[in-house]
């Protein structure tokens, strides 16, 4: 028979990885799909609360093909291990191993899971936001250490700044210039100094800012678990979203039911208090704690203020005055009512009394549950891009 | 574990070449490729093919494919084999001497196999490489064309995806030539012959419809649309032809896939038994034979189920029982009987055929189908059933196992309408696909386009048009 051949493998040898740009394709694919599912995603208790750079499990419908196929109905066949009896049951309906291998032409359940870091999951959650850059306030020119910009070439520099394509054609031009002399065009050429064209990188200085959020949170005896997760969740996004934007971000806790105090992010989100709700202290501590130490010009501030809105009514007054005030400095301030279904019915709304509240950047929503909170925050943050839409113009 | 080189395999071939030529294997010129984990990946989501045309489908499997071995829920294969003349094989560079001789015996039970079977004499084998860069450059120049772009020919690719197994599925039934359709429309309608027509009044011949498009209910839908959207453009219609060509090169593997494994496993089997291996490999080989010709509980392994098939036929051939000796007389030339089976059938032929009450018994099979969540054994391959049994199986094999869909109309309500019915067979179509798949030949088709199937027992009429999809029971 005829001879056969043997390719051996070199591990050296340069390969194409011709995959590389259906991978692309197929990943900018399970992204879009990432973002058409988002709000679902983050209503899923796994992302929040994660801090750091730890990777995230999503679990998303794959990028399906579809062809005609027969639909769970149809019987199989499987061979057993010597004692298979009528009745017996041999796998799960979903997603059996029984299921699988007869004919091999299951369309199977294309559900996968993606793992993706934390970052970029709240890139592609920014994305879908579609925000543009928000204003930069004025602020120290921060040359960035490690950043370099190409800014135009010269004619000397170091080995690794050759421009390569352009020193190839300084000489390729030097030497059509000479081309009367055709005797010595067989002759080498060799590169002069004079051709060598080298790119000129300039430290990248770009205007860096800082922005602080201040978190604000009811920690009253009627905030109970669920109230104070779906708020941590809200503060968690909108923490991640200012990181996404600002070099630098703080973080400032305030916790109030009659009094209002400044609090570590654990006693914020675990300590339970009790007693009455008077909103404006909150405001009053937060429009204390921006004087001494985030001056406006300065500093972005996001403020935002979650409460089941049970304040004291004589109280309502004073805080729409300490809301306006605390609107005057920050880029944007928000309130969020948590009213969980079925709870605090005969509670009453702060709602209504935020009506009259005229000041641009301020922006009340409600949030009934977790689905709530990703359109909550988009609305929270459309809001801003409204109100730089205006400012701009 | 013995490591190994190349020369080690350049004489592990030899001697198995000489098995090879010993037996009476045909094959063609074999080359084998080592390569890494990452190479094989790429081959594998690349159906094995050195060059092919670009499209995110392959980048999801390759992902899949890394993924579920990173996971470690499957391994790699230990080889992969292409069709075509000279055979192309990948060796897994990790792999162990011992796997190294098991795979290359059975590499050439397949290149042997795809030489041979006659679902495979269509593929023009002397072609496969340059027909697959061929199609891959021109999908590559379509992509990078500026007035076509990436995304055109993307959507186009999709939707042709999607219908791609929709064609003829029996490579022994011919299709027919236009003129020869219409010769036949005319036969069909003619009255039948009447021996006393003298005596009886002249019979109304009824007029056969020769403006219907198409004349006979066509399966192969990319080329119908292709021939029939005048609205296609050049490239679109090249786009569609290359879909349908590389389906067609990879049918005959769909409808032997039992067969050929079960033939490759057969051969290694009887080739390396043959080699009078050292001690340690021949352990290592029973272990490594044993794992791949292993019962896969609950489900079928081709592997298996051929192997076995394959011997019983054998042993039936050689030895047959008194009873079979009585029916089929005998014994005869078992090896004479094998070749010419592996010429001549394909998964459901040969199962049909050869698939006895007996062995079935001994592999004990049965049959399941879906009870509340659950799945449920149905029936076993007792002596009452097995024919049964055995019938579901051949329905789930090779192309079978994909629904059967005819246009019979591209005028459909005289609006250029396209209507397909679905050869129901007690498989009732998966929904949410049907609904898709609709909507990609919408696409392609640029119009309504209508289905007839059945759901619940009932006669169902699909629609897709530019408001979407819709069900209902049919009038």
């Amino acid at each position: 028979m005829a001879n056969s051949q043997f390719r051996s493998f070199s591990a050296d040898s340069l390969r194409s990885d011709r995959s590389a740009g259906d991978r692309a394709r197929h990943r900018q694919k399970v992204r879009q799909a990432i973002r058409d599912n988002i709000a679902d995603i983050v209503a899923e208790e796994a992302i929040i609360g994660r801090s750091g750079d730890k990777t995230v499990k999503v679990p998303i419908r794959g990028i399906r093909e579809y062809r005609f196929a027969y639909g769970q109905n149809k019987p199989g066949v499987g061979t057993g291990e010597g004692d298979t009896v009528v009745g017996q049951t041999v796998g799960q309906g979903d997603q059996s191993g029984a299921g699988q291998g007869h004919g091999g032409n299951e369309p199977g359940q294309d559900y996968y899971e993606t793992e993706i870091s934390l970052e970029e999951l709240i890139d592609i959650m920014f994305e879908d936001l579609e925000l543009p850059d928000l204003e930069r306030k004025k602020l120290r020119q921060v040359p960035s250490e490690h950043a370099f910009q190409r800014k135009g070439f010269r004619r000397s520099g170091i080995r690794v700044q050759l421009d390569k394509k352009r020193t190839a054609l300084s000489r390729i031009r030097r030497k059509v210039a000479r081309a009367e002399t055709n005797a010595e065009a067989e002759q080498r050429f060799p590169f002069h100094k004079e051709d060598m064209i080298y790119r000129r990188l300039m430290p990248d200085t770009r205007p860096q800012s800082n922005a602080v959020v201040i978190c604000m949170m009811d920690t009253s005896g009627s905030m109970d678990t669920t109230k104070k997760y779906l708020a941590r969740s809200f503060f968690f996004l909108l923490y991640q979203f200012v990181r996404s934007r600002y070099v630098e971000v703080e973080l400032v806790f305030i916790a109030h039911h009659a009094a209002a105090a400044e609090v570590t992010e654990d006693e914020f989100f675990h300590k339970g208090e009790s007693g009455g709700t008077v909103i404006s202290s909150a405001y009053q501590k937060a429009l204390e704690v921006i004087n001494e130490r985030f001056h406006p010009s300065l500093w972005n501030i996001y403020a935002f203020h979650c409460s089941d809105g049970d304040n004291f009514p004589g109280d309502n007054d004073k805080t729409v005055q300490a809301a306006e005030a605390l609107c005057e400095v920050s880029n944007l301030f928000g309130y969020g009512e948590i009213k969980p279904p079925g709870r605090g019915i005969f509670e009453s709304s702060m709602l209504e009394t935020f009506a009259r509240i005229k000041a641009d950047g301020f922006h009340a929503l409600t949030i009934h549950g977790r689905e709530d909170i990703w359109p909550g925050l988009k609305a929270f943050l459309q809001k801003d891009r409204a109100a730089q839409a205006v400012g701009g113009a | 574990m013995r490591s190994w080189d190349v020369d080690d395999l350049l004489a592990w071939d030899e001697r198995i070449r000489e098995k090879v030529d010993q037996f009476g294997l045909e094959c063609f010129p074999q080359v084998f490729e080592i390569c890494d984990e990452e190479q094989m990946l790429g081959y594998m989501a690349y159906h094995g093919m050195p060059a092919h045309y670009p499209h995110w489908s392959f980048g999801k499997s390759f992902e899949k494919l890394k993924t579920l071995y990173g996971y470690g829920v499957s391994g790699l294969p230990y080889e992969m084999v292409i069709n075509s003349n000279e055979s192309i094989a990948y060796l897994m560079r990790n792999n162990s001497l011992c796997l190294q001789i098991l795979t290359i015996a059975h590499v050439y039970g397949h290149n042997d196999f795809f030489r041979n079977n006659y679902t495979f004499q269509a593929t023009h084998p002397e072609l496969t490489l340059s027909n697959f860069k061929s199609r891959a450059d021109r999908v590559r120049r379509y992509a990078e064309d500026p007035a076509i772009g990436a995304d055109k020919v993307e959507a186009v690719l999709d939707a042709a995806h999607a219908l791609s197994f929709n064609c003829r599925h029996n490579a022994g039934v011919r299709k027919l030539s236009p003129a020869e359709q219409r010769e036949r429309a005319i036969e069909t309608a003619r009255p039948p012959r009447d021996p006393h027509q003298d005596i009886h009044p002249t019979q109304d011949a009824p007029e056969p419809n020769l403006r219907r498009i198409p004349l006979e209910p066509e399966p192969d839908i990319l080329l119908f649309i292709r021939d029939h959207n005048p609205y296609l453009t050049t490239w679109e219609r090249d786009l569609l032809t290359i879909v349908h060509e590389e389906a067609q090169y990879f049918i005959p593997q769909i409808e032997t896939k039992i067969m050929n494994e079960g033939w490759a496993s057969f051969w290694h089997h009887r080739i390396v038994s043959s080699l009078d291996l050292p001690a340690d490999l021949q352990m290592e080989f029973m272990v490594h034979h044993s794992q791949v010709v292993r019962p896969h509980p609950g489900s079928i392994n081709p592997y298996y189920l051929g192997f076995r098939t394959w011997h019983d036929i054998l042993r039936r051939c050689e030895q047959p029982t008194p009873e079979e000796r009585e029916r089929y007389g005998g014994p005869t030339d078992g090896m004479a009987t094998l070749f010419r089976i592996r010429e001549v059938d394909r998964d459901a032929s040969f199962l049909r055929q050869f698939l006895s009450g007996r062995l079935m018994r001994e592999m004990d099979m049965y049959e399941f189908g879906p009870e509340d969540d659950q799945y449920v054994v149905q029936r076993v391959a007792d002596e009452d059933n097995w024919q049964q049994v055995r019938d579901t199986l051949i329905n789930g094999v090779g192309m079978s196992g994909f629904p059967v869909i005819h246009i019979d109309d591209a005028d459909y309500d005289g609006a250029r309408k396209l209507h397909l019915s679905h050869a129901y067979d007690g498989r009732e179509l998966e929904l949410g696909q049907a609904e898709k798949t609709l909507a990609y030949l919408h696409r392609l088709w640029g119009r309504e386009v209508v289905l007839e199937t059945t759901l619940q027992d009932k006669p169902t009429r699909l629609r897709y048009d530019q408001d979407g999809f819709s069900s209902r029971p049919a009038a």
